[in-house]
């Protein structure tokens, strides 16, 4: 072995604090940086990418079955513009019953051998894919997935309208991108088909009028009036883009900051590992090394821990990044198989680059040193740094470890500044991330307004249907209204009715929601305006207002089957169902039919009522009328936001973890320059605990600035991201959303910036405090 | 005879795999005696003043100093014996550069967590004494290599340890220097100060010892009085 390779295998070898603490530190930024690449990368237009992935359908074409034959269809294949197609597949739109409480809601049927093809390839994201005709996979976006706890598979939907009333048992759950069925089966069991779905991939669709032309060119194929409809694949990356424009600035956030971490805790302990064997390199070249032979050496001194780490890095990034990953495409909706291999090369290539560089710009430093002064470096101390806090602390009437630890950070700035900065993004992610869980908190409870006790009726968001069997939509809703209000312990109810109205130069229907009664105690939150108050009056949620161009103090004419009403907008509420379009008045101003849905009635109780006692006195005056009541908050929190918290949690536990090892690389390289002060200390009589107090001491100040600073900053990077989220997502979100901090929880999070230093500073502080005395004392 | 300050019974130590710093040594070293511990490099010299101090144990055998074994204490407790009863100077001085002499030599008392006022009247006191109070607020790297012995002296007495320990006091230092730290430490005996010197210097024991132990091979060869009247 050549004098280059054992010097660099004896640094390695020997000098096995400063090579662990390279390997760890270049395993936890590859770790942070290959998830948040990842994140930066799946939150880079997941639909699009999804929709590349699925080869998902820029045309979706339903076709009358009573008007054409499947080979007629297959000609439309040849169609101007289509570049591959998938179908004709039978379909049916049938209303199933399920096996236990459900959902009556009408069901979309295909008929499909397999999930794969040309064309919307099906992706499984539970079980399997049909291979009997009792068997049928629902679609992980459809109404029928996600049963209470699991997915829906083993679930049994029975088809009174299909020939035989076939029981279907629920064998998969899959995505389609192009979110062509409700459920799939095999074709053999749509024996009478009321349609056929033909999907098609065109060579150009990224405008609607290119996807018209493409319609007009299958259309002209299939006989004349076959197509009786057909989705654009632009509508639905419309939505997703828009469902998915909520989450993405977060996401970028939290990628960004680990990324950022990663570079600075690499640099900061490469070059402080470098910088640390200045005098061996001083040793070296008296010895006659060439500086270019020494500078090699370090780098590979530094390369070489590096390189293990960073293949640990990568293992171990991508086994915490793939779960992060699914959570991240249930919240975008799309299907991706696990960690980009491009982020995995760019980290690698990033990684062991900015090691290199790093340990180079040091390694040269040290190199150009004269070899006098290098060998003298470590061994006499410098000079003039920090002084003065020295003697400030020695003034102060402190324990003296502690001062002494205190005036550390000062005799070391630029390490100290690392270290603070370590603390600095570690403090930032924590208050973003607590701020960010508590803006999702409020954007619940406002989107939810779920103040009442007790609910009969439809759920209050609209989005859903009436629950449990027997629960008729024709209920009288004066005769529910005039036994809620006769029944004991009644506090305050309203009733709301849900009617389908359109609005002139709007495209689709609104929903408009007529109130009786007082509602403003359940939690409807104003982003802008107040509630209505007199006949005339409206609130209107942002989308809609977007939609119409209207603004508070605005008039909008809203037309139920040519019965025309004007309002005025007196208030911008934040109100989610019907996608945000969505108009809420008073019944003077709108009194419509109970709609398809039934009225809803909301109340709440006085307190100290027993709600199930209030329930089951209220069900007995109910009964004859054919509904009954429940307790209002038996719903659980939205899928999302529970993804949405427990991804933050993930990721801010990682970044946190980055920090204090941040910390603790600095504390290491600090406490091994320091062995001999230790071990003069620790001569004249300092103990143990009194070491530990001084080395945890000498990251208080840095922690408290880090802390003092990167709180704030938190809170900055919440009052931008949250605005992102709300134009992104084209909502309007009320102010409680944004006013999440106070001051004794912004204290709490200073606390945890400061702990994140000293659970960073403990384990060398312990190191520090076990040194045999003697031994420090030899080490120069 | 007055107390034995230090009492070392069949102490033997030996690290790793090598031969024994010390075989069954016992020694015993009485209050107001000064001394010198010499031998050659690996003698076993520094063995036997670690364990006295408390910084190392033995395998075998029992270290007693000032009345108190040390060979079983922990950590903590040989911290806080170190910081009573001992003072150590050494070689190098040991000086913290970042701090000022009377932060140096107030240092050990305020460990031991006397007031800082008190501590500083005792640091000014000593830096009086041993002729180096103009430099009080100096730092360490400014002074030549006698003064800063002298600071280190100075921190070695400010807990008025029963033992003053000196490892190679004047091994870093010119002959002037050296003489001077030698005065210093005959002047200490003098007053009552028990004193240990490790050292390979015979002047600095004839100088400044009444009596020498000569280590070889990390065993006692010789152990003889010498200056019954040492120089002033």
């Amino acid at each position: 072995m050549s004098g280059l390779g054992r010097v660099v295998r004896s640094g390695v070898g020997r000098r096995r604090v400063q090579t662990v603490v390279i390997g760890l530190a270049t395993t936890m930024a590859v770790t942070a940086s290959v998830l948040g690449g990842s994140l930066l990368v799946a939150s880079a237009a997941p639909f699009d990418n999804a929709f590349a992935e699925q080869k998902g359908a820029h045309l979706a074409a339903e076709f009358d079955a009573g008007r054409t034959t499947s080979a007629q269809l297959s000609a439309t294949a040849s169609a101007s513009g289509v570049t591959a197609s998938a179908g004709p597949f039978p379909t049916v739109t049938t209303t199933p019953t399920a096996d236990g409480p459900g959902d009556p809601a009408p069901m979309s049927v295909v008929g499909r051998a397999d999930p794969g093809g040309p064309v919307d390839a099906v992706t499984l994201t539970d079980g399997a894919w049909a291979d009997a005709v009792d068997e049928i996979v629902v679609s992980a976006d459809g109404p029928f997935a996600h049963y209470r706890e699991g997915s829906g598979v083993g679930r049994r939907f029975t088809f009174p309208d299909l020939p035989g009333s076939p029981t279907l048992t629920v064998v998969g759950v899959a995505r389609s991108i192009s979110r062509t069925a409700d459920g799939w089966v095999l074709p053999s069991l749509i024996t009478a088909p009321t349609g056929y779905q033909v999907l098609y991939r065109l060579a150009t669709a990224d405008t609607a009028e290119q996807v018209d032309a493409g319609r007009a060119a299958v259309a002209a194929l299939a006989p004349e009036g076959a197509l009786s409809g057909s989705q654009s694949w632009l509508v639905l990356k419309k939505a997703a883009d828009r469902a998915v424009a909520v989450f993405v600035p977060f996401l970028v956030a939290f990628g960004l900051l680990g990324l950022v971490m990663s570079l600075l805790v690499v640099g900061n302990v490469v070059a402080g590992a470098v910088g640390a064997g200045t005098r061996r390199i001083g040793i070296l070249k008296s010895l006659g090394f060439t500086p270019a032979q020494v500078v090699w050496a370090y780098v590979a001194q530094a390369l070489i821990p590096a390189a293990v780490g960073t293949a640990i890095g990568v293992v171990v990034g991508n086994l915490l990044t793939i779960p992060v990953l699914a959570e991240t495409e249930e919240v975008y909706g799309t299907v991706t198989s696990a960690v980009s291999p491009v982020v995995a090369a760019v980290v690698i290539a990033g990684a062991l680059g900015m090691v290199a560089v790093t340990a180079l710009t040091s390694a040269l430093r040290a190199g150009r040193l004269r070899t006098v002064d290098a060998i003298a470096v470590g061994r006499t101390p410098r000079h003039g740094r920090g002084r003065w806090a020295a003697r400030l602390t020695a003034r102060l009437p402190l324990p003296r470890p502690v001062g002494l630890g205190l005036a550390r950070p000062f005799a070391r700035p630029a390490r100290a500044m690392a270290m603070g900065a370590a603390v600095l993004f570690g403090a930032t992610a924590v208050t973003f991330a607590v701020g960010l869980a508590s803006s999702l908190n409020e954007l619940q409870i406002a989107r939810d307004h779920d103040n009442a006790d007790v609910r009969i009726g439809v759920e209050g968001n609209g989005n859903a249907v009436p629950s449990g069997p027997g629960t008729r939509l024709d209920v009288d809703s004066a005769a529910v209204t005039a036994a809620v209000e006769a029944q004991p312990g009644t506090r305050a109810h309203y009733s709301t009715t849900r009617t389908r109205v359109s609005v002139a130069g709007v495209a689709g229907t609104s929903t408009i929601v007529s109130f009786s009664g007082d509602a403003t105690w359940d939690g409807y939150e104003m982003v802008a305006g107040r509630w209505f108050q007199a006949p005339g009056e409206a609130v209107a949620a942002r989308p809609f207002l977007t939609a119409t161009g209207a603004e508070v103090g605005d008039t909008v004419t809203l037309d139920d089957g040519g019965k025309s009403v004007t309002v005025r907008i007196v208030g911008d509420v934040f109100e989610m169902s019907s996608e945000g379009m969505v108009v809420l008045t008073d019944e003077a101003t709108f009194a419509a039919a109970p709609g398809p849905m039934g009225a809803s009635h909301h109340i709440a109780v006085r307190p100290g009522t027993d709600v199930t006692a209030y329930i089951g006195a209220l069900d007995t005056a109910l009964k004859p009328l054919g509904t009954s009541a429940r307790p209002a908050r038996t719903d659980g929190g939205s899928d999302t936001i529970v993804l949405i918290n427990s991804l933050t949690a993930t990721l801010t536990l990682m970044l946190v973890a980055v920090a204090a090892l941040g910390v603790l690389n600095s504390v290491v390289l600090d406490t091994r320059e320091r062995v001999r002060d230790i071990g003069v200390h620790r001569a004249l009589g300092m103990t143990p605990k009194q070491t530990i107090t001084m080395v945890v001491s000498s990251v208080l100040v840095t922690g408290v600035v880090g802390a003092a600073i990167g709180v704030p900053a938190g809170v900055a990077l919440h009052g931008a991201v949250m605005p992102a989220m709300e134009k992104s997502a084209g909502l309007g979100l009320p102010a409680s959303v944004f006013a999440v901090h106070d001051l004794p929880e912004l204290l709490l999070m200073g606390v945890a910036g400061l702990l994140i230093a000293i659970v960073g500073a403990l384990l060398p502080a312990t190191w520090a405090a076990r040194t045999s005395t003697a031994t420090a004392l030899r080490t120069e | 005879m007055t107390t034995p300050v230090i009492e070392l019974r069949d102490v033997s130590r030996r690290y790793d795999e090598g031969p024994p710093a010390l075989r069954d040594v016992s020694l015993t070293v009485h209050a107001g005696e000064a001394v010198a511990i010499l031998g050659p490099s690996g003698s076993g010299k520094s063995t036997m003043l670690n364990l006295i101090a408390g910084l190392d144990r033995p395998d075998t055998g029992t270290v007693t100093v000032a009345g108190k074994r040390v060979d079983g204490l922990g950590e903590a407790a040989s911290a806080r014996f170190r910081r009573a009863g001992i003072g150590m100077v050494f070689q190098f001085f040991n000086l913290l550069d970042d701090l000022t002499v009377t932060d140096n030599v107030v240092l050990p008392a305020q460990l031991a967590g006397m007031a800082r006022g008190e501590a500083s009247r005792r640091a000014a006191e000593l830096l009086d004494t041993l002729g180096i109070a103009r430099h009080a607020r100096a730092y360490p790297g400014r002074l030549s290599g006698g003064e800063r012995q002298r600071v280190a002296v100075a921190r070695a007495l400010m807990n008025r340890p029963a033992l003053l320990l000196a490892d190679e006091p004047t091994g870093a230092l010119d002959t002037a220097s050296g003489e001077d730290v030698s005065a210093l430490l005959t002047e200490l005996n003098a007053d009552g100060q028990t004193i240990v010197v490790v050292t390979h210097d015979l002047a600095l024991a004839r100088s400044c010892t009444r009596r020498t132990i000569r280590l070889v091979d990390g065993k006692i060869a010789g152990d003889v009085a010498a200056n019954p009247e040492p120089t002033r």
